[in-house]
């Protein structure tokens, strides 16, 4: 019995060792190759110098800001993209979910626009709105409305009907109907699409200012891909992926601690 | 969201409605307002006509559509082909995972559409900085759902196909690829979906044909009802194949047919 427990610690560990090996063989062989002067600086830069330009964008301006300020204005138009699409998208959801006629009334517009890429919107995005805040705030809503528009759908219909017929028996108006059990049934959904709202979002986001935007991380890359700057394109690329990750992981807690209150009712 | 039968006809008549009062409204409004800002229905008529028929951004509607759906399938195909061997591989083989899983959660958080510049600056403007950046985006949608869908395979069905002596080959065709086979058809369904967003973003950036670049001429000529004709046309050309990909789904997962 204990033989197979270590046995298989031991194969854990040996595992652990091996990932440990492929991130840092991974690295290894960026850094090897960058330096070894095959590839000239321009196509492949070394990962030191991916840290170097980042450093050194933080206080030079690069395409008109710091790096800061660049992150700074994206993350002003994710928020306000992403919370007029939760605003909207959850009580549409949740309309489509309790009102049937609601449902059918907006079925065939939400199955069209469903397949419009959010960033086919970004013609319209410039000429309705500009390319300032206006603009990449469309993007980013048309990429995050969807996802929220169907988790909170798909939560609003989870409700046990039993529960339902119960509180109707026990006489509760239809706003406590709402309030007690319709919500709070459909809020680990509602949650899980915030979620991946905010993922689609925050992408549509650095699409939508890889053409259409004057600031922002996106355009941060695209000026460096305009001018070959390698480096600095690679440190805006590690820059989205790790407030990407940052956005996820905020939600995350909030999903666990909403959920955890919704437990321990 | 599909309604019961015995409701069908109600939602059809309520969706035919409102469809039939937004197209009225957009006709209507459009008598008063800016032609540059809002596109009138008969101008958007015109510009499908012109689009058909004579073309624009130097091709008519097919050979842009065909181009973006050409280069869009063999991105697709080379990301979920590859995808679904690495997939498969990492949920045989724990040391596979151990080895790729790390180096796929390092590039994952970055998102897709950030790879663009940097293709343009390995591959140019042509199709291979197209291609490269479809592979990033349709991989890790297919991957996932090979992994967990071979993961997910009940252990006493593969135990059974040992004890009968499968070999790894048997094992791998008639228990582990039927076994995932519905989690990565879901995922490809994903993949292919992003493929095509990720294509047409390709080409809003930089491109000769394709139906991203009608969209981008359109809106560097501020001509707003060809802006709407090249929406529509990605949005029924991405439709249409994710239409074709769920009948080909039906087909090869007979065992999953619901009697209709």
């Amino acid at each position: 019995m204990s033989d197979g427990a270590s046995e298989t610690g031991r194969r854990s560990v040996g595992l652990t060792a091996l990932s440990v090996l492929s991130v840092s063989g991974f690295l290894g062989i960026w850094f090897a190759v960058a330096q070894s002067g095959l590839l000239p600086k321009m196509v492949l830069p070394s990962p030191w110098d991916v840290v170097t330009a980042f450093q050194h964008s933080l206080y030079t301006p690069f395409a008109g800001a710091t790096m800061s300020q660049h992150l700074v204005a994206s993350l002003g138009r994710f928020l306000s993209g992403f919370l007029l699409a939760v605003a909207l998208g959850v009580p549409t959801g949740l309309l489509m979910g309790w009102f049937a006629p609601f449902r059918y009334a907006i079925a065939p517009f939400f199955e069209t626009f469903r397949f419009i890429a959010p960033l086919a919107w970004v013609p319209f995005a410039a000429l309705w709105f500009g390319t300032g805040i206006g603009g990449p705030i469309l993007i980013v809503f048309s990429g995050s409305f969807a996802a929220a528009v169907i988790n909170t759908f798909q939560g609003a219909r989870m409700t046990d009907p039993r529960l339902i017929e119960a509180c109707r028996t026990l006489g509760a108006s239809p706003w406590r109907l709402i309030i007690d059990v319709l919500l709070p049934s459909a809020t680990p959904s509602i949650i899980a699409g915030v979620r991946i709202a905010a993922a689609l979002g925050w992408q549509s986001l650095i699409g939508a200012e890889l053409i259409v935007a004057s600031s922002g991380v996106g355009y941060l890359i695209v000026q460096g891909q305009g001018s070959v700057e390698t480096p600095i394109v690679m440190a805006g690329m590690a820059t989205i992926g790790v407030v990407g990750l940052l956005i996820d992981w905020a939600l995350r807690l909030v999903e666990l601690s909403v959920t955890r209150n919704w437990r321990g009712a | 969201m599909n309604p019961d039968r015995s409701e069908r006809p109600k939602a059809l008549m309520i969706g035919g409605v409102c469809v039939a009062v937004v197209l009225l409204g957009w006709w209507v409004s459009s008598l008063s307002t800016d032609a540059m800002r809002m596109p009138s229905p008969q101008a958007v008529i015109e510009a499908a006509q012109q689009l058909a028929t004579t073309g624009y951004a130097g091709g008519t509607l097919l050979t842009h559509v065909i181009y973006s759906m050409k280069l869009a399938l063999f991105g697709f195909l080379v990301a979920s082909g590859s995808a679904v061997v690495i997939g498969l591989a990492m949920g045989v083989s724990r040391t596979v995972e151990a080895l790729i899983g790390p180096i796929i959660a390092f590039i994952r958080p970055i998102p897709p559409l950030a790879w663009i510049p940097l293709a343009i600056i390995w591959f140019g403007l042509g199709d291979g900085a197209k291609i490269f950046v479809i592979w990033f985006t349709a991989f890790v949608p297919t991957l996932i759902n090979t992994y967990t869908g071979v993961r997910t395979i009940d252990p006493t069905l593969i135990a059974a196909a040992r004890v009968h002596g499968a070999g790894t080959r048997r094992l791998l065709l008639d228990v582990y690829l039927p076994g995932a086979a519905p989690m990565i058809f879901a995922g490809l369904r994903v993949s292919l979906q992003a493929s095509w967003m990720a294509l047409v973003a390709a080409e809003l950036i930089g491109a000769f044909y394709g139906l991203g670049r009608v969209l981008m001429t359109a809106a560097q000529d501020i001509f707003p009802a060809m802006i709407l004709v090249a929406m529509l046309a990605v949005a029924a050309s991405g439709a249409l194949m994710t239409l074709v990909l769920v009948q080909i789904e039906r087909l090869s997962l007979p065992w999953l047919r619901r009697p209709r």
